[in-house]
């Protein structure tokens, strides 16, 4: 077992040990189940599939992953953990990646136990299980990117409220990226492809496509980049903010 | 073995530690001394590892700190400042976490928490939460994880602050036994620990030192060092009676009927004070030598600095 490893379970462990977790589970299932069943119109649709379930999942992460994030470093700095854990013999990169991995994997546990809502579309008719296996995982790896945004945010300050504050709205961003919103702010001179590049920078585009059953190696990929810079910032960020 | 060159470290134009040099070898209890914000903790923080210096260099044996981060650390224990721990684990989970990232497995770990909650007395509170433990236990659990894998190297950031003065014994004598063949650095505002555990003490102020020897050695520049302590029984001035040894003395006054005879060059006088007094039969109810007082020369060397500056 190494070092990564332990630094995981004993984050993990943390999240059990206090109520946190089974309150974010509780919320994220609930909230869940409103977005699908109420806003989605899931019933309404009489469509064997769980576009409406996924389809909110950019939303719901928006509030949920930075509530996770906040604490993830600003919390160390607060009490001078931070102190103790790197002048442990591990690297940087173990700790960053550790924590990162904990939150992602307790955001993977409560996304597994949406599963009744699978169960329910399989009774209901014959949705292409396929598709939603691949939005299933789409959606975990979208929540890796609020994630990895969060942990970056975290590392800045000692006060989590603000770290929770910079995620949302530094997630937000990327969620409406490719939206007409963001994109008319462009003057008339910028050329289309350079907007068409930024718009691709956005959340959506990649999720869309991943949970309508577009498995493309590009989409996983963005994501994964996209968690890797994120996540290379923090511990830029740590090296530099621990002093003070 | 501690190697320490030219260690300077900036928080952007302030210079928290300045060219510090020194080395520290197996056996040696090192105080480090200072007022508040004189630079002991950011000392401690660069000997650790936690932060990079703006110059110079730490070596513990034979592995610079920042080259080779992981190998240094591994020799290293900390106490960092206040104690802090992983408050939402229980003692026994925080210890074995400790113990597992030190290296150990399975029964080798078991065996190695169990070790050190017998030594630093924690069995009895090792299944709570750390957040649910007196200041004086918390303390306890932030000395045990620095000692669980036993290491050559052992920084202790105020180990004793806050602590009552039984808990206070209690951790300088585990310190006491365990520095036979360790590195102890200790950083403290309290003089009297200086005395109680440590071989040599540094004193350092505005990020320099100022002050380097064993305990005696630093008393021995306090002005009471050789000084003699006189307590009459009835009201008497001894002032006259000494007027023969003006040159060599001074005479203080402590108020109760007692004078402190402070030696001018700090020489032995205590001889020639006692043939004065039975010549002129002092009426004495007690009569002592002043070994020098610490917190004389902490004040002497700490504040020559700032008239300097």
């Amino acid at each position: 077992m190494n070092n990564l490893s332990i630094i995981f379970r004993r984050e993990l462990l943390s999240y059990f040990a206090t109520p946190l977790a089974y309150i974010f589970i509780v919320i994220f299932l609930i909230t869940n189940g409103v977005f699908t069943f109420d806003l989605g119109g899931f019933y309404l649709r009489g469509q064997a599939d769980l576009l409406p379930f996924f389809s909110f999942h950019p939303w719901l992460y928006l509030f949920m992953v930075p509530a996770i994030a906040m604490a993830l470093w600003a919390d160390e700095r607060k009490t001078g953990t931070i102190e103790l854990l790197l002048t442990l013999p591990i690297k940087l990169s173990e700790a960053v990646l550790g924590k990162f991995l904990a939150a992602w994997v307790l955001i993977g546990i409560a996304l597994v136990l949406t599963f009744p809502i699978w169960i329910t579309v399989n009774y209901l008719g014959d949705p292409d299980n396929g598709i939603i296996f691949a939005a299933y995982l789409g959606s975990w790896f979208m929540a890796g990117g609020f994630l990895a945004i969060g942990s970056c945010m975290s590392a800045c300050t000692k006060n989590a409220v603000i770290a929770f504050i910079l995620t949302v709205s530094l997630c937000f961003t990327f969620v409406i990226m490719g939206s007409p919103i963001l994109l008319n702010i462009f003057p008339e001179w910028v050329p289309q492809y350079l907007v068409d590049a930024f718009s691709t920078l956005g959340f959506l585009p990649h999720f869309d496509s991943i949970s309508k059953g577009v498995l493309d190696i590009r989409d996983f990929l963005y994501f994964t980049i996209f968690i890797t810079a994120w996540l290379l910032a923090s511990a830029v960020v740590i090296e530099i903010k621990k002093a003070n | 073995m501690i190697k320490i060159k030219n260690l300077t470290k900036k928080f952007d134009q302030f210079k928290a530690v300045s060219d510090l040099n020194f080395e520290v070898s197996e056996g040696e209890v090192l105080g480090f001394l200072g007022p508040n914000g004189a630079g002991k903790s950011t000392t401690m923080k660069l000997i650790t590892g936690f932060l990079s210096p703006s110059a110079g260099t730490v070596e513990i044996d034979g592995y610079d700190i920042i080259e080779d981060p992981i190998k240094a650390k591994a020799l290293t224990g900390y106490l960092p400042e206040g104690a802090p721990c992983y408050e939402d684990m229980s003692v026994l989970e925080f210890l074995s976490f400790i113990a597992e990232i030190r290296g150990f497995r399975n029964e080798d770990a078991v065996a190695r928490v169990q070790n050190v909650l017998d030594l630093v007395d924690l069995q009895t509170v090792c299944q709570q939460s750390i957040d649910t433990l007196s200041k004086g236990f918390k303390r306890r659990v932030g000395l045990a994880q620095a000692i669980i894998h036993d290491p050559k190297v052992l920084i202790l950031d105020e180990p004793t602050d806050g602590l009552d003065p039984n808990q206070k014994h209690h951790v300088r004598e585990l310190i006491k036994n365990l520095a036979k063949d360790k590195i102890v650095i200790i950083s403290t505002h309290i003089l009297e620990e200086v005395t109680a555990v440590c071989s040599r003490a540094i004193i350092i102020n505005s990020g320099e030192i100022v002050a380097d020897g064993t305990p005696n050695e630093l008393e021995a520049r306090s002005k009471y060092h050789h000084a003699v302590v006189v307590s009459f029984s009835e009201s008497y001035n001894p002032q006259s009676d000494l007027s023969e040894l003006s040159e060599l003395v001074v005479v203080e006054e402590n108020g109760n009927a007692s004078f402190t005879i402070l030696s001018s060059n700090k020489s032995p006088i205590f001889n020639r004070i006692s043939e004065i007094a039975q010549i002129k039969n002092w009426p004495i109810s007690e009569m002592h030598v002043n070994r020098g007082q610490l917190e004389d020369v902490f004040r002497v060397v700490t504040s020559q600095m700032r008239e300097g500056d």
